[in-house]
């Protein structure tokens, strides 16, 4: 097409906040308007807000400059949606936690413990084999973090999704 | 004491009280285990309530009575089985966007997921088909659920609304009191456009030198059609309306350029390929519409006026979007237009215009009708407009017969035809036809139909007889599924597979088995009596017209092609 032809394949990775009535049904209209679509969810968070008839959902997704707008408009258009907040290119400010489950092998126990240390994190669990680490940090720092322990032997990850909030004084309040 | 604040009514009493508030004049339906205690309410509201033979049917003939009387349709089934069988109704209202409630008996919510018998989940089943739907839990939610049902189905870019009802909903009583009309703080549909857009696009309208208007169903549904086309004629724009924008623009205008995309005109497919602006009103670049995307309309700017948000730049990128009601933005753009000096338009719109009718004279759309030979079906279309045209409403089933009907019918008014357009459902039109004649009782419907999708709904012939209903049917009888027999002949080198239909009934015979009257055309010099006999009966009657088998729709364009390279023949 002749009109605005430009970074329409540019598939980037958006972090979206949405403000939804906490009802039964509500995520499921979410999930089956991404999976009715062919949209793609890299991750999706869910918790109530400060009031309990709403929660807040927030889902990072990958796709071109385009499919993000039918993104926003599609989930915008959902009854049950109060509002949308697409934080690309805005100040935010996001954050994922992850607990794992690594093999604590006695060859390897100290050098764990000095990676705790460097990224800042927390011995939650521990056994005679195993630590489970909590971390808390960007998806690059968890990406890194995983990345070293690898060698020792990850059992098992929990992820909680990424959640994030505007750096702007204003709240993404419904009314 | 005179004055009722509140009375104890159950919940089948509300659902009636609120269908009441709504305005509600015509119910269709069929009943069940779950919706007894509703169906108990009815003759005592007084709400008319046509029975079916079919819950399909009943969905599409609120949506027939839906776009005809220009109001809510309303259907009422039981649950389970009477719940999905409304599924593929309710796709091809969500597709067409006409607004129905479909209103479904549920068992009683201490039941709720435990595999009842007739349950199912029809809230989970038809959430990506409807605008949105409720679960009703408790009988005090019920008035107030089925009022804001009502408000999003009508307003925005209307669609299909779902209430499940769970028996003890129906039964259980409360205080009553009428909520007021519903008016949801999350749900506010942008109707006036922004005025900074509108200028933008008469700008281009006013500098365009190869413009046509693209009309759609939003046409139709935004009442539009009369701004739009005072707007084509004020500036000389030709006008191309998809399948479910026919009769948004007079089809006997010179200016009109016919359907546009797969069997659309080839002056209008060649228009969209060559013309420097599109002003698209209501309509969303369906790809029947545009063929191959990338190479659609290569050399237009385009303006897409349309109330849902998600229609722009879905499909097709573009130059002005305007969100908003149709008819509104039509009148924003008429009112600065009235501002301008149009002397010139004419002048300067003529070599447009001679190049249209130069592609107009390239290829008309026609076929051969030998009087001594086979009846050609667009000659049957041809003589149904000869005979019946004005003021009568069509319903077309869904393939070769569909395609026919909008390349032949020249409709001249908006709300003349109704047909599936989205979904593409076969099916759909004699019970469309139900709705429409019941929302226009004086009027001549004819489903035009052919002989594969009559078979797909024809029970509903019990449903015209016994009320006397007037509705007409024409059938295109090739004894095919004529439209996939014809891409096996175009593509699938004449591979006939599972498209013969020689085992079809005689239908004159069902007809008046059913209790109707079947009448028959074999040669092209009986079709005009057929015709004119069968709209002097004032009662339902079934025109068998055997035709050419191996008529084929043209002009095409292969699915996937640029809509500019067309079969012509």
């Amino acid at each position: 097409m002749s009109a605005n032809g430009n970074n329409r394949n540019v598939v980037e990775k958006h972090t979206i906040s949405l403000l939804v009535d906490n009802e039964p049904g509500v995520l499921a209209r979410i999930a089956g308007l991404f999976s009715g679509r062919g949209f793609n969810i890299d991750s999706l968070c869910v918790a109530r807000t400060m009031e309990p008839e709403v929660s807040r959902i927030t889902i990072v997704t990958i796709g071109d400059e385009q499919i993000q707008e039918q993104i926003n408009k599609q989930l915008n258009k959902l009854i049950n949606v109060i509002k949308v907040v697409d934080f690309t290119g805005t100040e935010f400010v996001e954050r994922e936690m992850a607990l794992i489950k690594v093999k604590a092998e006695p060859d390897f126990r100290a050098e764990i413990l000095r990676i705790v240390d460097i990224f800042r994190c927390k011995v939650v669990d521990v056994s005679p084999r195993h630590y489970s680490i909590e971390v808390t940090g960007s998806q690059g720092k968890l990406a890194a973090l995983l990345d070293l322990l690898k060698p020792m032997g990850i059992i098992e990850v929990a992820r909680t999704g990424v959640i994030a909030l505007g750096r702007t004084k204003k709240g993404v309040k419904h009314e | 004491m005179k004055e009722v604040i509140a009375i104890k009514l159950n919940g089948a009493q509300i659902l009636l009280e609120v269908l009441k508030a709504e305005g509600v004049t015509q119910i269709f339906g069929y009943p069940g285990g779950m919706t007894v205690e509703i169906y108990d309410a009815i003759p005592k509201y007084g709400i008319p309530h046509l029975l079916m033979r079919h819950e399909q049917a009943a969905v599409h003939a609120a949506d027939g009575y839906a776009r005809i009387a220009g109001k809510v349709g309303v259907c009422l089934v039981t649950s389970g089985p009477g719940a999905t069988n409304t599924v593929t109704g309710i796709a091809s209202a969500y597709m067409d966007s006409i607004p129905i409630v479909v209103l479904t008996g549920q068992v009683p919510t201490s039941n709720i997921g435990n595999d009842a018998f007739q349950e199912v989940d029809i809230v989970g089943i038809t959430r990506p088909c409807t605008k949105h739907n409720y679960m009703v839990t408790s009988v005090d939610k019920l008035g107030e659920t089925v009022r804001e049902a009502f408000h999003v189905a009508r307003t925005g870019r209307p669609g299909p609304v779902l209430v499940d009802l769970p028996k003890d909903v129906t039964t259980d009583m409360v205080n009553f009191k009428m909520p007021p009309a519903a008016n949801p703080s999350n749900y506010k549909p942008t109707i006036r456009p922004h005025a900074g857009q509108i200028k933008k696009a008469v700008k281009l309208m006013l500098q365009a030198k190869r413009p046509i208007i693209l009309g759609g169903g939003g046409v139709i549904l935004a009442k539009a059609s009369e701004r739009m086309t005072t707007l084509a004629n004020l500036l000389k724009m030709p006008v191309t309306t998809t399948l479910m924008g026919l009769g948004g623009f007079p089809g006997t205008s010179p200016l009109f350029l016919g359907m546009p995309g797969m069997h659309g005109t080839y002056r209008a497919n060649m228009a969209i390929n060559d013309c420097d602006l599109i002003v698209a009103i209501g309509a969303r670049f369906d790809d029947r519409v545009t063929g191959k995307i990338d190479e659609f309309a290569p050399k237009a700017k385009i303006i897409h006026i349309d109330i849902d948000p998600t229609s722009i730049r879905k499909n097709i990128p573009v130059t002005v979007p305007i969100v908003g009601d149709c008819d509104i933005s039509l009148k924003m753009m008429l009112e600065l237009l009235a501002d301008e000096d149009l002397s010139g338009i004419a002048g300067q719109r003529e070599p447009w215009l001679r190049q249209i009718a130069e592609w107009k004279a390239a290829s008309k759309m026609a076929y051969n009708q030998n009087m001594e030979g086979e009846i050609k079906p667009q000659f049957v279309i041809e003589e149904l407009l000869r005979l019946t045209g004005g003021d009568t409403i069509i319903t077309t089933e869904v393939g070769q017969n569909q395609m026919w009907t909008a390349q032949y019918y020249l409709f001249d008014k908006p709300n003349r035809l109704v047909t599936s357009g989205g979904l593409g459902c076969m099916g759909f039109g004699f019970p469309a036809a139900i709705g429409a004649q019941m929302a226009a009782p004086d009027k001549t419907v004819i489903d035009i139909a052919g002989d594969g999708s009559i078979q797909m709904n024809i029970q509903e012939l019990a449903t015209v007889v016994e009320h006397n209903l007037p509705v007409k049917i024409a059938i295109l009888n090739n004894h095919y599924l004529g439209m996939v027999r014809q891409w096996q002949d175009l593509f699938k080198n004449k591979a006939y597979v599972a498209t013969d239909m020689s085992g079809a009934p005689d239908f004159v015979k069902v007809a008046e088995a059913f209790g109707a009257v079947g009448l028959r055309a074999t040669k092209p010099t009986e079709v005009e009596q057929v015709i004119r006999e069968a709209v002097k009966i004032k009662g339902p009657v079934v025109m068998d017209f055997i035709v050419d088998r191996e008529e084929n729709v043209y002009p095409m364009v292969a699915a996937g092609d640029p809509i500019h390279k067309m079969m012509l023949a």
